[in-house]
């Protein structure tokens, strides 16, 4: 029994040496730093120890703006993609004619370079003097006046990247919505039936608790992915987020960091322990209502 | 309710290139009497599970047609059809309690049908009592054995009151003692409510033990339909004499000269009213009688002694069947020394079949 224990510390080994040096190691360090004031990386020196980085960072009206559109994107994007992806998998999982052609395009996005998909955005959203985008021209048509939703209102370039940011994590979301619904044995469905089952009540009282896990676990890597957003306002917006009115939290953690006015490490410091903090708690609570509600097979 | 099915016929499309089309089911034609149990007998891909499917509706048929009673139910879907089935792996609801698990079927139930929170309770709970789970409503599946899942599945299928019961291969799941157990308590549930149930089995001992009737299939087709101890006794074909029985059937290259059976150069049994011909017999291990006399000589292999009976195990030349077992009572004493093992017959043990419809050829003692 003690040499088995051994050995198994020995194959964790590399993994727990890479964690604690990547991982573990830095997290306590970014920890420390968003308590030093004005920390330099370069000549290694702070002024002081105290909170007022998290004062600095909390009364940053760009920090303020990052948070509200991260928690908007996030209340959006993740109901409203995990709901279309379970309905696209329900969809997919009763048609036979054509079924891998759908999953085929349903699943093109998810590789697709972000970039490569952005300039398809601006293809289809953007105002030029010599055209108006795409979706004006059929705004056009129902009469409803050109919006410039790359430079224009909020409201427009919120919903450019919320439809931007669905379309992007839905494939990986119908594929394992797929792949779970194809998991529930068919038998269930038959015994089901036997007995009279409307297919409402089937989905309710069948289908979706023996999803349920899989449908938790896209919900909560659903609520992280969407907290970390930044690749995604840039590949619409370009890198002046702060300008746009469309930076997220990490995006604001950058621009600390290396952006224009940049070269902050201690405010970059504090913004990404306060989000790790969003983070954490959103998880715990992700955790605690799957715990009463969700079943394990 | 009686089950009368009418020329039933299924068959699968071919898959791929070179595949065939698969007939299932071929042209079934039987009538369950109310309030009894059939046993759907045959070895595997033999088509019972489908023709059990086509009577729950699950599948379609493709051609001829199916009753329950006075009604016509060959269009109706499953749901309407007041069938209970109990599936091979139960198929209970793993996220649902027992209780909720019984409570299903009568959930569904809309309109006029539909019963008060306490009187579904109240089914549930006699269903319950029926198969002897009442301390176990609180449970989930997981935390069952087999048997007691067994249990939950028959009583869910039994609590919406089906005009026909089915049951998949019921006791495969289950180890050999409690496949005993299990099976006599389907019996008694099945006298105890008096519906009618079709079940499906590829364990002949099963099937001649609790059913009315049984139906030997083999690839598709119903082979006969008799009271167990007819099919045992009095098989049609050479099918069916090998299907059932333990130990099986031994089977012999025999031929008929004069009246008289040979097997090897031997006459073995005085057979009357077949004409000269070669034949394929086969003997039921107990209707070998160790006999000094006996014109059956057999190479002596090993004697194994079960306490109220011995089994001889034996070879022959002209036998088809690597080893030649027959049952006798320990009153026999076998020389084990011997090489050899000399057996007369018992004429209503012998069969005779054709050598190439394996049809059965009656005979007559004389």
């Amino acid at each position: 029994m003690e040499k088995n224990q051994n050995k198994a510390w020995l194959y964790l080994l590399p993994a727990i040496l890479f964690l604690g040096v990547f991982m573990v190691y830095p997290l306590i360090d970014v920890f420390i730093y968003s308590f030093e004031e004005g920390y330099n990386s370069a000549s290694q020196t702070y002024f002081g120890v105290g909170g007022y980085n998290y004062s600095y960072v909390l009364h940053d009206p760009y920090f303020l703006q990052a948070i509200k559109n991260t928690l908007i994107l996030v209340l959006i994007t993740v109901p409203v993609s995990t709901l279309l992806a379970l309905f696209i998998s329900v969809g997919l999982s009763s048609i036979k004619a054509l079924r891998n052609l759908f999953q085929t395009v349903y699943f093109l996005p998810y590789v697709t370079n972000t970039l490569a998909v952005g300039m398809v955005f601006m293809i289809l959203f953007k105002k030029t003097p010599y055209s108006d985008g795409l979706a004006n021209l059929l705004l056009g048509l129902f009469g409803a006046g050109p919006i410039d939703f790359i430079d224009g209102p909020y409201w427009a370039k919120m919903l450019v990247l919320c439809i931007y940011t669905v379309w992007v994590v839905m494939p990986f979301k119908i594929l394992v919505l797929t792949g779970a619904l194809a998991s529930v044995n068919e038998e269930y469905y038959s015994a089901a039936r036997i007995d009279g089952t409307s297919r409402a009540r089937i989905f309710r009282k069948i289908t979706l608790p023996m999803i349920s896990p899989m449908l938790f676990y896209l919900v909560i890597t659903g609520f992280i992915g969407a907290f970390k957003a930044y690749s995604d306002a840039v590949a619409i917006f370009g890198t002046n987020l702060n300008a746009a009115e469309m930076n997220t939290i990490v995006g604001y953690i950058y621009d600390m960091l290396y952006g224009e006015g940049g070269g902050y490490p201690s405010y970059a410091a504090a913004a990404a322990i306060i989000l790790f903090v969003i983070v954490l708690t959103i998880t715990c609570i992700n955790l605690l209502i799957r715990r009463k509600h969700v079943y394990h097979g | 309710m009686k089950v009368v099915l009418q020329n039933l016929t299924k068959t699968f499309p071919a898959r791929g290139k070179k595949g065939e089309t698969v007939t299932a089911v071929n042209d079934f034609t039987f009538e369950i009497p109310d309030g009894e149990l059939i046993g759907l007998l045959g070895p595997s891909g033999c088509g019972k599970s489908t023709t059990l499917n086509l009577i729950c509706g699950l599948q379609k048929p493709t051609g001829g047609k199916i009753f329950f009673g006075e009604d016509d139910v060959t269009d109706l879907p499953p749901e309407h059809r007041g069938v209970g089935l109990v599936f091979q792996n139960y198929a209970l609801y793993p996220h649902l309690t027992v209780l909720q698990n019984i409570l299903f079927p009568l959930e569904n139930l809309k309109g006029k049908n539909k019963l008060s929170k306490d009187e579904m309770k109240r089914r549930a709970h006699e269903a319950a009592a029926l198969v002897q789970i009442e301390g176990l409503m609180e449970r989930r599946p997981s935390e069952l054995s087999g048997g007691q899942q067994q249990r939950v599945a028959i009583a869910r299928a039994l609590v919406k009151m089906p005009r026909v019961l089915l049951l998949d291969e019921p006791l495969s799941n289950l180890d050999a003692r409690l496949r005993l157990q299990t099976r006599e308590e389907i019996r008694r549930i099945q006298k105890e409510t008096g519906i009618t149930t079709v079940f499906v089995t590829h364990d002949q001992e099963e099937a001649m033990s609790i059913s009315d009737r049984i139906v030997v299939m083999k690839d598709g087709v119903i082979q006969q339909i008799d009271k167990p101890q007819t099919v045992y006794d009095d098989p049609t074909n050479l099918f069916v004499a090998k299907f059932l029985g333990t130990p099986p059937i031994s089977v012999f290259s025999g031929e008929v000269r004069g009246g008289m059976l040979y097997i090897g150069e031997n006459p073995v049994l005085p057979v009357g009213g077949v004409s000269d011909r070669p034949v394929t017999v086969g003997i039921r291990p107990e209707g070998f009688v160790p006999d000094e006399k006996g014109k059956l000589i057999c190479d002596l292999k090993a004697v194994e002694v079960m306490g109220r009976d011995i089994s001889i195990v034996s070879t022959h030349a002209a036998a088809q069947v690597p080893v030649i077992r027959s049952i006798v009572s320990a009153d026999h004493r076998i020389n084990t020394a011997s090489p050899t093992v000399a057996f007369s017959l018992k004429p209503h043990k012998v069969f005779l079949f054709d050598r190439e419809s394996e049809g059965r050829i009656p005979f007559t003692t004389v």
